[in-house]
């Protein structure tokens, strides 16, 4: 061993992927480590990041914490829950005086993940798992997907929240069972029936509305409240932006208080006038009985769908902040006759999950594989405005279907194929996922192509539409005109500027690292200088030595942190023998001095 | 793309469910996209292309009608028919009451429920019971393949989809 080695042992190591929890009301990464799962804490110690946007004065964004904090102050410069506008990711939202989609006001927050986790680990990430709620439809799944694109994240994989939430709880270790997670967040419901065995996590059904969680329980007590203060004060507040938002921070502290006392006061101190109301938790329960209501059948509908009853249920998970709610616990134990699992922290126990699924698709995570389904059914319009449904609701995924398909007129060159998402019989009542027009075909007479199409929804329940021509075995072009998505092209140009700044301030940082270590070994270097060791080396040695120094030092003034590397490595070989003599010389010296 | 030899079995009607799954576990854990995360474009592709395949096959073969349905088309049955001819002459009775009654229903008069509730009970019988002669059925052409008990199958089921329509309905109504 050289006195001057340096462990180079990371650099072998395969990039790190981590999991990602982006969520309506806030959001967490987090990464597998020795021991498990843990969450990646900001260089300031907060492990959650609020999914809030802010526009600053000099037309920058920020995201979390510092736009969190803007809210009340700035609302009209400020976005939050705009995971609910995923589904329309191309109509921009209004914030300040610019305008950002959905995917935009994502990527802020997850370059704020990307940013504390590169802080943490000390060098660039770009790979990610990122979670959705489990009912996403295609459309806001590949939102998700762009997000992480204009962030500068590449997500490996979308997984969705119950199932990550169903790993992190590591209920594999009791090999079987049937296990129901119940996941009411901020924006959306959840529920999703799994199946265990040897590691396996097979989902048989999943259910869930992208629009019901805790934003809606808000805007009950917020309903309350304005009612009460335009009585109170004389004159409404409704329009005043600035007291919406104070309100609105007012009542949610009162609503989670109402997990935990009987009793509480929602407490508004705003343009020097103050209101108090007394709201009691028998109160909230009589307000939110019919949001409760509301999931329980997307419940029973996923019980039916896994050809389950309530008594199959083993065991039943809680996912999501407003599963704090009593009143929300006491309905799951009810419906599925089982005591809810609570150990973990409901905010944090997806990204946990999602840091599992990035170790299994990085390998460290053995002998566990999530089999997921496809939430909705995916159809084609067919004559008279019906739906033909292809791939069905539940499905195990990947999941493909293929459909011949030809022409209706001599001499026809294009087909237009509509793709739909639902499980209703009309166009009008499912949603519209995009338009697939297959170009080129070889004009022949009517109904004589032969175009077979294959759909295939990916494991990240993403659909991929191909195509061949079997008459004449040629692959077979496919546009792919998005109903309410991004295209490729819109995608690549929101890429954040700020994206290329962070990777040039990783390479400065990574220069500056290793310098630090040069500098270190060249100290040492020089102490050995003054050893007798350094003189009784060969010349030969001593010019070998000598020359790696010099080259560290032509390197240490350079940009290129490989090369510092490269050339540290070389030093250290080089002086080795140094080393060795030195240890030598040690050992002697003390020998010299000991009686014996 | 025979789905029997994706997972690698022979092409019976009747199948253990247990191994089945036992099956699309371990070919799961080999072909499953997440396996192959690291790996280059091409392999990930033929990963996801094979994965897919195998739910696709998993799920025909799980259940006893689609299974059915499937065998059918890959011997030359056109399933996608219902003829009438395959409906019992006393459901077609029980389908004239239904209607009636139905229709009483419709018109706002909720004298019909009970008999609406009996008639899905009914049909509920009807179901699990021609899922017991599929299950016969089964058992007969694994021990004798041969054409007959093929057209017999495809009767049962066109049979079946009559009732389970039926029944649809019926909860449908009784629902609302």
């Amino acid at each position: 061993m050289g006195t001057f080695q340096i462990d180079f042992g990371d650099a072998a190591k395969p990039e790190r992927i981590i999991g990602i929890d982006l969520g309506t009301t806030n959001s967490l990464a987090a990464f597998m480590d020795l021991t498990g799962p843990e969450i990646i804490a900001s260089p300031a110690g907060e492990r959650i990041v609020p999914s809030v946007v802010a526009l600053l004065e000099d037309g920058s964004f920020v995201a979390g914490n510092a736009a969190k904090a803007r809210l009340a102050q700035h609302p009209g410069e400020t976005l939050y829950s705009t995971k609910r506008f995923m589904d329309r990711a191309a109509t921009p939202l209004k914030i300040g005086g610019k305008q950002i989609t959905p995917p935009e006001a994502g990527a802020h927050v997850l370059l704020e993940l990307k940013r504390s986790a590169e802080a943490f680990f000390g060098e660039e990430i770009s790979k990610a798992v990122v979670t959705v709620p489990a009912y996403f439809n295609d459309a806001q799944r590949q939102a998700t997907k762009d997000a992480g694109r204009i962030a500068g994240l590449e997500v490996l994989r979308l997984v969705n929240e119950p199932t990550a939430a169903a790993l992190a709880y590591g209920l594999d270790k009791r090999n079987q069972g049937t296990i129901a997670v119940y996941d009411l967040g901020g924006g959306t419901f959840d529920i999703s029936i799994l199946k265990l065995a040897d590691g396996i996590f097979e989902v048989l059904a999943t259910n869930g509305d992208t629009y019901l969680g805790g934003d809606d329980i808000d805007q009950l007590l917020m309903k309350i409240a304005l009612e009460d203060i335009a009585a109170e004060w004389g004159a409404p507040v409704d329009q005043d932006a600035a007291a919406v938002e104070t309100l609105r921070q007012a009542v949610i502290q009162a609503k989670e208080q109402l997990s935990f006392a009987l009793v509480t006061n929602i407490d508004l101190e705003y343009g020097g006038k103050r209101y108090q109301r007394e709201i009691s938790r028998e109160l909230l329960e009589r307000l939110i009985q019919p949001i409760v209501e509301k999931t329980l059948g997307p419940c029973r509908q996923c019980l039916e769908d896994a050809k389950l009853t309530p008594a199959d249920i083993d065991e039943v998970v809680l996912v999501g902040g407003s599963t704090r709610i009593p009143m929300v616990r006491k309905a799951v134990e009810t419906l599925f006759k089982s005591k809810p699992h609570t150990e973990l922290n409901p905010d944090e126990v997806v990204a946990l999950g999602a840091a599992i699924q990035a170790g299994i698709l990085s390998g460290e995570v053995k002998d566990t594989l999530l089999l997921d389904v496809t939430p909705l059914s995916l159809g084609i319009e067919t004559m008279g405005g019906v739906v033909t449904k292809l791939i069905h609701r539940n499905s195990t995924i990947p999941a493909s279907e293929t459909e011949q398909f030809t022409t209706a007129l001599d001499g026809q060159t294009n087909v237009l194929i509509h793709v739909l998402q639902g499980e209703r019989e009309l166009v009008k009542d499912c949603r519209s996922l995009a338009r697939f027009e297959l170009t080129g075909i070889e004009p022949v007479s009517a109904g004589l192509a032969r175009i077979e199409v294959k759909f295939l929804i990916d494991a990240n329940g993403i659909l991929n539409v191909s195509a061949k021509d079997t008459r004449t075995g040629k692959e077979q072009s496919v546009e792919v005109k998005p109903s309410y998505g991004l295209t490729d092209e819109q995608v690549e140009a929101m890429i954040l500027e700020s994206i290329t700044n962070a990777e040039a301030d990783i390479r400065e940082r990574q220069v500056r690292e290793m310098r630090v270590e040069a500098d270190r070994m060249l100290a040492a270097l020089e102490n050995a200088k003054q050893n007798d060791a350094w003189f009784e080396l060969p010349e030969a040695d001593r010019e070998a030595i000598q020359k790696a120094h010099n080259e560290l030092l032509l390197a240490y003034h350079g940009e290129d942190y490989k090369l510092i590397q490269d050339q540290m490595e070389k030093l250290d070989k080089a002086s080795l023998v140094l080393a060795e003599n030195m240890m030598n010389t040690a050992v002697r010296g003390a020998l010299k001095g000991t009686k014996i | 793309m025979d789905y029997y030899r994706v997972l690698g079995i022979d092409p019976k009607l009747q199948l253990n469910l247990n191994e089945l799954q036992q099956l699309f576990y371990g070919r799961s854990r080999e072909l499953h996209p997440d396996r192959f995360a690291r790996a280059e474009a091409s392999v990930r592709e033929a990963a996801l292309n094979e994965s897919s395949l195998l739910n696709d096959a998993y799920r025909a073969l799980k259940d006893p009608v689609q299974r059915a349905e499937y065998f059918l088309k890959n011997r030359g049955f056109d399933i996608g028919e219902q003829g009438t001819k395959d409906v019992p002459p006393q459901l077609l009775e029980e389908v004239f009451e239904l209607n009636m009654a139905l229709e009483e229903l419709k018109s706002g008069d909720d004298s019909a429920r009970p008999q609406l509730a009996t008639a899905r009970d009914q049909f509920a019988a009807l179901l699990a019971q021609s899922d017991v002669e599929l299950g016969q059925l089964f058992e007969a052409h694994d021990g004798q393949p041969g054409e007959a008990v093929l057209k017999q199958i495809r009767g049962l089921l066109n049979r079946r989809r009559y009732i389970q329509n039926l029944l649809r309905d019926v909860h449908g109504y009784l629902s609302n």
